[in-house]
């Protein structure tokens, strides 16, 4: 996107939620695993554009890392609606 | 691990963290703790290990010349932890200014200085950094001459990239502890110079 | 270090034209590269394709990697700073032809 126009650079930052470095870590881990930084790239340009402006920067990394997970065959879709319907009720 | 504490609902996206880790660590790929050591491994590099870095290649004319030949050998020498990483050192002068960016995602040099700002993965400084430099450096509060040269980087592969900024005037003798303390991380991305030394 | 490799073409200080190109899939030559003139600043050394990476493949033979310098001035039509600014950029050898 480098030379398209834009707004004021905010000078944001916020410290970051633990969820938020616990998605860092899992991409990191997994990516000593061989899940590289490239299929998450790759995972987070096929967002779609709205998508892509509405969600926070973790949080198109945690759907392009369990992308690249389901990808590879590491995880399947059933496992997590399974999963996260379960951690849903436990509560 | 939950964020329950905070009296909130898990969003969408917090849930699939923790559906995500559960799953892996059933399936035996990662651990708990491993999950936990990386979190722990992240928050402990921060920017105050470039810094050093900075104040050791201010001090030390030879070892600046290695910096700026292999940011990863001169890092290690110093005995810093850097997995993977492929630094590329670039160094300010009066004539020249560095900045860098990362157009295409965020790469950045992590694994020396920490989890970038929010900023630096804005959409406005990737757009615009590459395209006008000096008036986002003014927004940052950072006017560069018109005579100065600006270098802009764009990390678009696999190296990563520091700026070497410039020694403060009035810094002689200093100790590298105390030259450090002048060198933030935003000086090391380049929307900063190092601080002077408060006069008086 | 790779299994395999590709020759390395190119020169420091050598000019060089990116492609102007615009396959589908993962690429990390930037949009606003593509078709500029620029020189060699160096060699960063040869390294799996992120192309293919992208797509779970290993990505061999490695691509000789360049950091390629550019006039801002030359990049953008309408680039109101300094006359010798520039831009540099990592770009893969399959992308450069000899300018």
């Amino acid at each position: 996107m480098g030379g398209l126009p834009a707004g004021k650079v905010e000078p944001t930052e916020h410290d970051y939620a633990a969820w938020e470095r616990r998605v860092d870590a899992l991409s990191m881990l997994m990516g000593r695993k061989g899940v590289t930084v490239d299929e998450r790239r790759k995972n987070i340009e096929m967002l779609p554009p709205e998508a892509y402006d509405k969600m926070s920067y973790y949080e198109r990394w945690v759907v392009s890392l369990a992308q690249a997970l389901i990808q590879r065959g590491i995880i399947t879709t059933a496992e997590i609606a399974r999963k996260m319907s379960d951690v849903e009720q436990r509560g | 691990m939950s964020d329950r504490g905070k009296y909130q609902p898990l969003s969408y996206f917090q849930l699939m963290e923790v559906t995500l880790r559960e799953l892996l660590v059933e399936k035996g790929v990662l651990t708990e703790e491993q999950v936990a050591a990386e979190v722990q491994a992240m928050r402990d590099r921060t920017p105050e290990r470039g810094a050093r870095v900075v104040a050791h290649a201010w001090t030390h004319p030879e070892y600046k010349e290695r910096l700026l030949e292999n940011g990863t050998k001169a890092c290690e020498e110093l005995g810093l932890e850097i997995p993977a990483l492929k630094l590329v050192v670039v160094e300010n002068m009066p004539e020249v200014h560095n900045v860098i960016v990362c157009t295409l995602c965020s790469c950045y040099p992590r694994v020396l200085l920490g989890i970038p700002p929010d900023w630096y993965k804005s959409r406005s400084y990737r757009s615009r950094m590459v395209r006008e430099p000096r008036k986002v450096l003014a927004e940052f509060g950072l006017e560069i001459p018109e005579k100065t040269t600006i270098r802009v980087h764009d990390s678009t592969a696999d190296m990563r990239y520091m700026v070497l900024p410039m020694r403060p005037p009035g810094t002689e003798g200093w100790s590298e502890e105390r030259l450090a303390a002048l060198v933030s991380r935003n000086a090391m991305i380049g929307v900063a110079v190092a601080q002077r030394p408060a006069t008086g | 270090m790779w299994s395999s490799v590709v020759e390395v073409k190119y020169k420091v200080g050598e000019k060089v034209k990116v492609m102007k190109a615009y396959p589908l899939g993962h690429v990390r030559t930037p949009f606003y590269i593509r078709g500029h003139v620029g020189t060699i600043e160096r060699l960063c050394g040869s390294f799996p394709n992120p192309e293919e990476l992208a797509q779970m493949r290993d990505g061999l033979p490695a691509q000789p990697l360049y950091r390629v310098r550019f006039r801002q001035k030359d990049v953008w039509p309408d680039y109101r700073g300094g006359a010798a600014d520039v831009l540099e950029v990592e770009i893969f050898q399959h992308w450069l032809e000899k300018a």
